[in-house]
């Protein structure tokens, strides 16, 4: 059909693949609508961005580079107890300790990236699980300075840009959750079409050809992981601030599997994955614990057995199901 | 650059008593190589004779036991594979080596930008630099892999598979090639394809070529090495290997062109 290309295809195929789709502006309108158009659910917006935020940040990892972890909660955590204490006991300017939070994530996944460079999936899972509840019991056990169990109180946050007050109806909160991860979500587009982002997909499809083209592996595994810490940092930074409150439960591991579940919810390696995840994720769980508060997870167990055997595809194109069924 | 005079300045890659051991026995033992610049060199062997171990040790994949390697002069023993590869030392595999889920264009879209080392800029699109556009298009159309090029990897025909793992090597613009067995599984059609490019590569690249196919190697190579049992056994002109009664008995003996078995 197109046999005759002409010789200057590539530039243009490449490019395309990096521009901005129509359904894009579509979901940041709508998540920047959705306060104004149910206030009362501001609180719900704001935590399903952080989360998205998250999902988003482990998919750098996991979907682009192929490095699967079970304790990326340790950076969330991290960054979390960081902006707390920062706002307790240094000054209480949200950007500032939005910037110290991620800087101590960063600094945390710089060292922790050496651990997750050799071995199989089933090590990296349990070094990266490994590291995520030395952190839990790191905070759980300083409590002169986390504030152990009873988590970490008289938070105050101080209004945003010197303007803008944490409000109670939490539009403040859920407007800059939304913009922070429409920045994070500019940055990590930017990088995931990249050539840098190219060389983490070859690693994750190939490592030995990678190597063999030239892919410096580890260093590449050590930037994104390095990264991809920075932006847990930052999502944990912000659940702490708009909620002024720091617990253990930032680093628990169900919160480690829990952003693992949206990142297959939502598909791993195309970044808005944790963003669809998230708010799947978040509003079954919101409005089936309001149905049966105790046993939601049963009905998430079930979603996740459907989705995984079935595949997400044909789950989401229910007019398939008919057609060609032998294909096991 | 003054190249420490360590090997001649004919030698562009050397392996100096190589010696690789698995628990003990020995893979390539004492391996002594030395590919001229520009040299058309084939290294053969019957299967097992450790001819992809040879590969392996000299593109980094493995370390040897003893042994050095230098290329252009220098240390390379202690490199690493991708650092070795900026040096221009580049490789190929027997069994495809592909970006399964990527597409023939962005393959080698990634390729040529960290060739050109654009490979850790975060900030500008894959194929931004019109350098990189303008190989892709020349790769793609060489190779014929333009008509799929957006196509993913795993969906494309053995055939166009095969081009493609060439098509990497040269994206990385190798000065000195390593080909392990490239047209292994190439329907005939392609074979020849694959065989002009090869042979249309430019003469300052050195190429060392993995093959079994003796009408091959004898119309491609002016020199070649013969291992067996990991240890090269001769080294010489075309001519020469075919008339080596040793080389006759344990390797061409198998073929069905060696009837006069001495």
């Amino acid at each position: 059909m197109n046999a005759e290309r002409p010789t200057d295809a590539a530039r243009p195929a490449l490019l395309r693949a990096n521009r901005w789709k129509p359904w894009e502006f579509a979901l940041w309108l709508a998540a920047f609508a959705a306060p104004l158009a149910d206030p009362s659910h501001a609180a719900l917006i704001s935590e399903i961005a952080i989360v998205a935020l998250f999902a988003m940040s482990l998919d750098l990892v996991l979907g682009y580079a192929g490095i699967v972890s079970l304790g990326h909660a340790a950076f969330f955590g991290f960054g979390g107890y960081c902006a707390a204490l920062f706002a307790k006991h240094v000054m209480p300017d949200p950007l500032v300790g939005l910037a110290v939070g991620m800087a101590a994530a960063t600094v945390l996944g710089a060292l922790c990236s050496v651990t997750i460079l050799r071995g199989s999936d089933l090590t990296r899972l349990m070094v990266t699980l490994g590291v995520s509840l030395i952190m839990l019991e790191l905070a759980n056990k300083l409590d002169w300075l986390t504030g152990g169990a009873d988590g970490l109180q008289g938070i105050t946050i101080g209004p945003l840009l010197g303007r803008f007050e944490f409000d109670l109806g939490g539009r403040t909160a859920v407007y800059y959750s939304l913009v922070v991860l429409l920045v994070f979500a500019i940055l990590a587009r930017r990088l995931v079409h990249s050539p840098f982002g190219a060389t983490l997909m070859a690693i994750r499809d190939n490592r030995l050809r990678a190597m063999a083209i030239g892919v410096p592996v580890a260093s590449r595994l050590v930037a994104v992981y390095t990264i991809a810490a920075a932006m847990a940092g930052a999502a944990g930074a912000l659940l702490v601030q708009t909620t002024s409150f720091a617990s253990l439960d930032l680093f628990e591991f169900q919160r480690s599997a829990d952003v693992l579940l949206i990142l297959v919810v939502g598909g791993v390696g195309w970044l808005y994955g944790g963003v669809i995840g998230a708010v799947v994720f978040k509003l079954m769980q919101d409005t089936l614990s309001a149905i049966t508060a105790q046993y939601w997870t049963f009905w998430l167990g079930l979603f996740l057995v459907l989705l995984v055997l079935v595949g997400r595809d044909r789950l989401i194109r229910p007019w398939t199901w008919l057609r060609r069924r032998g294909r096991v | 650059m003054s190249a420490p005079p360590v090997a001649s300045t004919a030698t562009v890659l050397s392996a100096l008593g190589l010696v690789k051991r698995f628990g003990g026995i020995p893979a390539t033992d004492n391996v002594t190589l030395n590919l001229a610049r520009g040299a058309r060199h084939a290294l053969i062997g019957p299967n097992g004779a450790g001819k992809t171990t040879l590969i392996n040790l000299l593109t980094g994949v493995l370390d040897p036991t003893e042994g050095r390697i230098e290329l252009e002069g220098q240390d390379i023993t202690r490199l690493a594979p991708h650092q070795r590869v900026r040096r221009g030392l580049v490789r190929t595999f027997q069994i495809n080596q592909l970006f399964d889920s990527l597409s023939p264009l962005q393959t080698l879209a990634l390729t040529v930008s960290q060739q050109q080392g654009l490979g850790g800029k975060w900030w500008q699109p894959l194929g931004a630099r019109r350098s990189v556009a303008e190989r892709c298009d020349q790769l793609l159309e060489q190779f014929r892999l333009a008509t799929v090029m957006e196509q993913p990897t795993r969906t494309l025909s053995y055939g166009k598979r095969r081009l493609l793992e060439i098509a990497i090597a040269l994206a990385c613009e190798p000065r000195v090639l390593l080909l392990d067995e490239p047209v292994a599984g190439v329907p005939a059609g392609e074979r020849e394809e694959l065989l002009r490019t090869i042979a249309t590569l430019p003469a300052e690249v050195s190429v060392l070529l993995i093959e079994h196919d003796m009408d091959i190697v004898f119309s491609f190579a002016t020199r070649m090495t013969v291992l067996v049992n990991g240890a090269v056994l001769t080294e010489g002109t075309p001519q020469e290997i075919s008339s080596d009664e040793r080389v006759r008995a344990v390797y061409l003996g198998e073929e069905e062109r060696a009837p006069s078995h001495a």
